[in-house]
């Protein structure tokens, strides 16, 4: 999970975009469910869910092409919930790129400028300007059908900025680009804006792309929202079993809060037969079931084979955090191993280890006994 | 190919499969047009006889002004009806492209009904409603009877062809419309929208320049067949509204004259042949490869 462009805001910003209460409805199906959120001025902010949970429609609702059922939406403190797509402060980046086939690619970028009614001599340097910013100098002549999908996603870039929106929008941007290429506009997006300033919305259901880019993000569900925090905040501090999940992949325990204190928690986790120690307070009531969140990194891998005990582990008393298992099924993937691990109750841990020399993934091997550990900094309880 | 379907390999099988069409096609088509095509090439030696003289002198007599006039009106006669059934016929495919999927069905069906119908009944039906004690006059000495009210005289007017015309032909405007706007790529519509155009200017940005090869085919497929007219011009016109293809007609019953009908109905032919050929070179030069 590399995340080169997460941006902390410096700081406080001012809010641009405000969603109150917004709730859509295509006949009897809710695509948007009381969503309340707001968006700062200068974000990257992404919106990221599964397809189907309603964050394409609130992009469209943005954008003006959805009018949601009810609630409002602000951009700049003025309410535009019903001002029709061509007056609003916005421009998107479809995720076909939409660029229009029947016109070259400098005269694209300028029809924007063209329906504001911009002086033909401004218009044409404007477009010059925008070409350059995503590297396509040259190629204003071509026509769209001569271009490749990334160049074409470029062109439907630099026709959205050079309206120097306020918000420029963004749906599956790189969806449709070979992974090697989508890696190399990613970096180049995220250079763009800051380059630009200006407020990014993104739509996408790909949590790297996500996690990469945003400064912030909307995990989305069934029309509902189900955490807004950074990228780094979404993967360590998931708010749900939901988001766990479906931001990287997680190993999830059923437990119980045994102590509770502000600097420890001892949680029982009767699936491994053992107790786990925390770092923090959970505040939860030892009478509700909460689940134990553990990220496949955040496993160690210790030898058993010749009667080891079990090692310590960093920030807890002995005996806490280690479990025995058997190694299933190893997937060497080259910078990781992944490792599939049985418990002895019969529950799988999922482990991935960092190949850190050459040798490393000689290290474990199928059928082996392992002490399975992790650190006390190292798991997450979740509620609900 | 290797799965045995290449016509070179099976030529029997080819053959049973093409013979009986081309057979067809040979026999009720193309000899037909060939004798049609041989008669204008020809002179009445008795009633029903003709020779095959190789003269041009129908062809002569075709571009006499009194029939190069007629000519001329029914050209425009089918550019005015085919204009008026582009601009009725394209908000109509427009709004049915655009009509929830449900609706659309049924409102295909509503285009296509008339077809289902024999023309020459739904041309009497515009006589019920034209001619002056139809619906139309009906309806309107109820409106302003008080105010003295005299009957439009509608009937057998160059007005009531042009009704007819563009009744007639409309759903041979609005459904190559309909599948060239069906096509189009919604999302190029709200990128000029998030661009700052409105609609109207979207519509003629871009609507209208992609769809510009359906709306030569609307135009080429209404205007052909308005261009050989008969019934509108012979059931609502007067006097001064026969198009070409009453004059062939007449040739070809009263006068008995069919060297002459054939010279002029090919004269119609070559006109239309040439207005396909222009399209398809247009078409060509959109798209060059």
């Amino acid at each position: 999970m590399t995340s080169p462009a997460t941006k902390q805001p410096a700081e406080p910003r001012r809010t641009i975009i405000e969603f109150r209460n917004i709730t859509k409805r295509f006949g009897p199906v809710v695509a948007v469910d009381d969503v309340s959120l707001t968006i700062e001025e200068g974000e990257f902010f992404a919106l990221l869910g599964p397809s189907g949970c309603g964050k394409t429609t609130l992009l469209r609702m943005l954008a003006g092409f959805e009018t949601p059922t009810s609630g409002q939406i602000l951009i700049d403190g003025r309410d535009i919930t019903r001002e029709p797509p061509n007056k609003r402060p916005v421009n998107m980046v479809f995720q076909s790129y939409a660029v229009f086939p029947h016109l070259s690619v400098i005269r694209n970028i300028e029809y924007g400028l063209k329906m504001e009614g911009v002086p033909s001599a401004e218009r044409r340097e404007r477009a010059e300007a925008a070409l350059a910013q995503v590297q396509l100098e040259g190629y204003g002549d071509r026509m769209p059908d001569q271009l490749s999908g990334g160049q074409r996603q470029r062109v439907a870039l630099a026709r959205a900025i050079v309206k120097r929106p306020r918000v420029l929008l963004l749906d599956e941007p790189l969806s449709a680009l070979d992974a090697k290429l989508r890696e190399e506009l990613r970096f180049e997006m995220s250079e763009l804006q800051d380059r630009l300033g200006i407020t990014f919305v993104m739509v996408t259901h790909d949590q790297d792309e996500a996690l990469a880019l945003a400064s912030r993000c909307a995990v989305m569900h069934k029309g509902s929202l189900m955490q807004v925090a950074t990228p780094a905040d979404l993967y360590e501090f998931p708010a749900s079993r939901l988001v766990a999940d479906f931001i990287g992949s997680v190993n999830l325990f059923e437990g119980r809060v045994e102590e509770d204190d502000h600097d420890h928690a001892i949680i029982n986790l009767p699936e491994l037969g053992i107790k786990a120690w925390l770092d923090h307070g959970t505040g939860a009531s030892e009478t509700v079931q909460i689940w134990l969140a553990l990220r496949p990194e955040k496993v160690e891998l210790h030898k058993r084979e010749n009667g080891e005990g079990p090692p310590d582990m960093e920030g807890t008393p002995k005996g806490y955090n280690v479990v025995k298992g058997r190694i299933l099924d190893v997937a060497y993937l080259g910078s990781e191993s992944v490792f599939d691990v049985r418990l002895e109750g019969g529950k799988r841990v999922r482990v991935i280890r960092p190949n850190l020399t050459r040798w490393d993934q000689e290290d474990f091997s199928w059928d082996e006994d392992v002490w399975l550990g992790w650190h006390a900094e190292g798991a997450h309880i979740l509620l609900a | 190919m290797n799965n045995g379907i290449d016509w070179r390999r099976s030529l029997t099988g080819f053959a049973g499969l093409m013979g009986p069409p081309l057979g067809w096609f040979l026999l009720f088509f193309a000899v037909p047009m060939a004798v049609v095509w041989a008669y204008s090439f020809g002179t009445n030696v008795g009633i029903s006889d003709i020779e095959i003289s190789g003269t041009f002198a129908n062809y002569a007599r075709a571009l006499e002004p009194l029939y190069l006039g007629i000519l001329g009106k029914s050209l425009a006669f089918a550019a005015l009806a085919t204009l008026i059934c582009l601009v009725i016929g394209f908000p109509v495919a427009l709004a049915i492209s655009f009509a929830p999927p449900r609706l659309k069905t049924w409102l295909l069906i509503g285009v296509m009904l008339p077809f289902w119908t024999n023309l020459l009944i739904r041309t009497y039906a515009l006589i019920a409603l034209l001619r002056d004690e139809g619906l139309i006059n009906h309806g309107l000495e109820l409106a302003f009877g008080w105010a003295g009210f005299e009957p439009l005289r509608m009937m057998h007017t160059n007005f009531a062809v042009m009704v007819g015309l563009v009744y007639v032909h409309l759903p041979f405007t609005v459904l190559p419309l309909y599948a060239a706007l069906d096509r189009l790529d919604r999302s190029l519509l709200e990128a000029s929208l998030d661009l700052g155009a409105g609609h109207i200017r979207t519509i003629w940005n871009i609507v209208l320049p992609l769809a510009s090869a359906g709306i030569a085919s609307a135009i080429l497929l209404t205007f052909i067949p308005v261009l050989g007219s008969y019934l509108a011009p012979d059931l609502l016109g007067g006097p001064d509204s026969q198009m070409i293809a009453n004059v062939i007609e007449r040739q070809f019953k009263r006068a008995n004259d069919w060297p002459f009908g054939a010279a002029l109905a090919f004269m119609l032919m070559y006109l239309t042949l040439f207005g396909i050929a222009m399209q398809s070179l247009l078409k060509r030069r959109e798209r060059p490869e």
